[in-house]
């Protein structure tokens, strides 16, 4: 993930997408389905809208797609105006849908074929190109089934293929591992990625946090029709205070215990002792103790901790250990855990993504 | 044109006609892939479309044609008059149903027409050839009852051959505002109501569109034949009438003018297709 955070930016790189204050509001609506929003996206990256239903980001993709009709604001591909050259733009795209819209009079093969005539391709170059992508997408040698039962993950291949058969330069992919197998996600995921070393732009559409995560070089998080925040994924996690937090369990060997009046006071005295030393630490911005059952497991003498620590969290690791070993206290588990994009979206709108 | 069409940057260089006859071609490649697409769906479902658009007229020949002449409830020269309705009835039913029903689907939520609106051609292009393939669809059902006809008349079989080019034309008018009638009931009625709607459409349509009968013989019933003016049916089930039905003892039946058969086809059709087309762009670009 990190490497993507230095991607080459040519200068002289034209922009894929270029989007300015744009503003649409359906009739009988009564606010904005997308509110005055601006970005722009690099060819050969894979851009995500991340947010809630409703958040406006099929809005966008239909304005990109030249299927909405922006109010204001202007939107380029491939430096083409979508409002002015709809047919410049189309022939530049492909749209993946969140749902099936295959033609179900034609057989799987033919539905490839079919949408490169539409687009041009000439006729031995696209049965060559539905041959190849179908062997490339797991579906080699089912060219002449009928859709019948094919499950949605199936479905979803075939589109992905359909959309590929004109070799666009953007690809917009609205929700595309929505309720699928967890097997055929991965096998999309993989797809994606495979398509970003063709050069491929994509810009997808998903509230799941973890395909933004994996597959997006820059997500915009939006709700209510507005960008809140534009960054990489691990740009992102840095919105976050604590950038990094750490897990910790302790045990407090006997001999500290003895010579106390009570085990509760002895523990008392270690916790106190515990929070000093963490919070000296560098980069440590916060020191919690987990308490209850499911932390402490009723074993006596043990204790669990939670560090939040800022963005220079490289040293802490080491010096967490050695803090806890030269007070010869047993650590028993240490657990490093980044904050999630689901973090950053609580942490932007106070609800949670779900909601 | 030049005016809708923006040159990108990197066409800047380059001369903007060429820009706009790439553009033109492209979406004429579209339109012809698209016809293609739905000539072969055509062809292959040519069996279950013929049965499912001819076993109406085929009853409704063999029963009024054929059944009522012969056991004397009809006379006989009834059939003569029938095989025009049917062959009108026909074409534009078949027409108007080879549009509406899928388009009316595919808009709510089967959506396979994305991919057309997706192919670099005007989206009015992807409707207007909707149209032009319900037509064809509608003038080879109503092609087929001439054979049926000549088949279960028998001797009730009689059609003139010195107005077939008249004929033509109006067959292809027909099947045209049958599309277009078609692409407005399309666009216009959700599909929830779909079924409804048609049922409250067509059958009305059917039987005041003076499929089995002549208009002038209505004169005895005036309201009612003013009622079926309002019905596009009326002026194509005449115009067959005038077309198809020879003269007898060199009196020719009367029927309404061929040019006011012509005026209400066609202004049927254009008023539908106008007000069609716009709906159509209403409910694909929102």
């Amino acid at each position: 993930m990190e490497e993507r955070e230095h991607m080459p930016q040519t200068q002289d790189a034209q922009e894929a997408i270029t989007v300015e204050h744009l503003v649409k509001r359906y009739r009988r609506s009564k606010r904005n389905a997308v509110d005055d929003i601006s970005f722009s996206v690099r060819r050969g990256e894979i851009f995500g809208l991340l947010g809630p239903n409703g958040a406006g980001k099929t809005t966008t993709i239909g304005v990109l797609t030249t299927m909405v009709l922006p109010d204001s604001g202007r939107a380029t591909i491939a430096g083409i105006d979508v409002a002015a050259n709809p047919l410049g733009v189309k022939q530049r795209i492909a749209v993946v849908p969140q749902r099936s819209n295959l033609d179900r009079s034609l057989l799987v093969g033919e539905i490839l074929t079919t949408h490169a005539a539409y687009h041009g391709v000439p006729r031995a170059e696209r049965v060559a190109r539905a041959h190849a992508l179908l062997e490339e997408l797991g579906l080699g040698g089912r060219a002449k089934e009928k859709l019948g039962w094919f499950s949605g993950g199936m479905e979803q291949r075939v589109m992905l293929g359909r959309a590929l058969m004109h070799e666009p330069e953007v690809l917009f992919l609205d929700e595309p591992t929505n309720n699928l197998d967890p097997q055929t996600r991965l096998f999309l995921w993989e797809r994606i990625n495979a398509l970003r070393e063709r050069g491929v732009t994509i810009v997808l559409t998903t509230h799941d946090m973890e395909e933004a995560d994996r597959l997006c070089d820059r997500i915009a998080i939006m709700d209510q029709g507005r960008i809140l925040a534009l960054d990489t994924p691990a740009g992102l996690k840095r919105l976050i205070p604590a950038g990094t937090m750490l897990e910790l369990r302790i045990r407090v060997p006997e001999v500290a215990v003895a010579g106390h009046v009570s085990q509760d006071g002895a523990i008392h005295v270690q916790d106190e002792r515990f929070r000093e030393t963490f919070k000296k630490l560098p980069g440590v911005t916060q020191v919690e103790r987990l308490t209850g059952d499911e932390h402490e497991e009723g074993e006596p003498g043990t204790l669990v901790y939670r560090l939040y620590a800022g963005e220079d969290s490289g040293t802490l690791l080491p010096n967490v250990t050695q803090a806890v070993l030269e007070q010869q206290d047993y650590l028993l588990d240490l657990r490093l855990s980044q904050p999630s994009l689901e973090d950053v979206f609580i942490y932007l709108t106070g609800r949670n993504l779900r909601s | 044109m030049s005016d809708t069409i923006s040159s990108p940057q990197h066409y800047e260089s380059q001369d903007a006609k060429f820009y706009i006859a790439v553009t033109v071609r492209a979406a004429v490649t579209a339109f012809l892939a698209i016809v293609s697409r739905d000539l072969l769906v055509t062809r292959r479902e040519a069996l279950t479309f013929l049965l499912q658009t001819l076993i109406q007229p085929l009853f409704f020949l063999f029963i009024f044609g054929k059944v009522l002449s012969t056991i004397g409830a009809a006379n006989r020269g009834f059939s003569v008059l029938l095989l025009p309705g049917i062959v009108a009835f026909t074409v534009v039913q078949t027409a108007l149903q080879g549009i509406s029903i899928d388009l009316a689907r595919d808009l709510s939520f089967t959506r396979e027409i994305d991919d057309r609106l997706l192919a670099p051609l005007p989206i009015t292009l992807v409707a207007i050839e909707k149209v032009l393939l319900a037509a064809l669809r509608g003038l080879i059902a109503g092609a087929v009852i001439f054979p049926l006809g000549y088949v279960i008349l028998g001797s009730g079989f009689q059609v003139r051959t010195d107005l077939l080019g008249v004929l033509l034309g109006l067959m292809v008018l027909a099947a045209l505002m049958g599309a277009a009638l078609g692409l407005l009931l399309g666009v216009a009625v959700p599909i929830e109501k779909g079924s409804l709607i048609f049922s409250l459409v067509l059958t009305p349509l059917i039987f005041t569109g003076c499929t089995y009968y002549p208009w002038a013989s209505l004169g005895a019933i005036k309201w009612f034949q003013i009622l079926t003016l309002f019905n596009p049916l009326t002026y194509a089930s005449e115009g067959m009438r005038y077309a198809m039905i020879p003269p007898l003892h060199g009196q020719q039946l009367p029927t309404l003018g061929t040019g006011w058969v012509v005026l209400a086809l066609s202004t049927c059709l254009i008023l539908c297709l106008w007000v069609g087309l716009k709906l159509f762009q209403r409910r694909v670009v929102s």
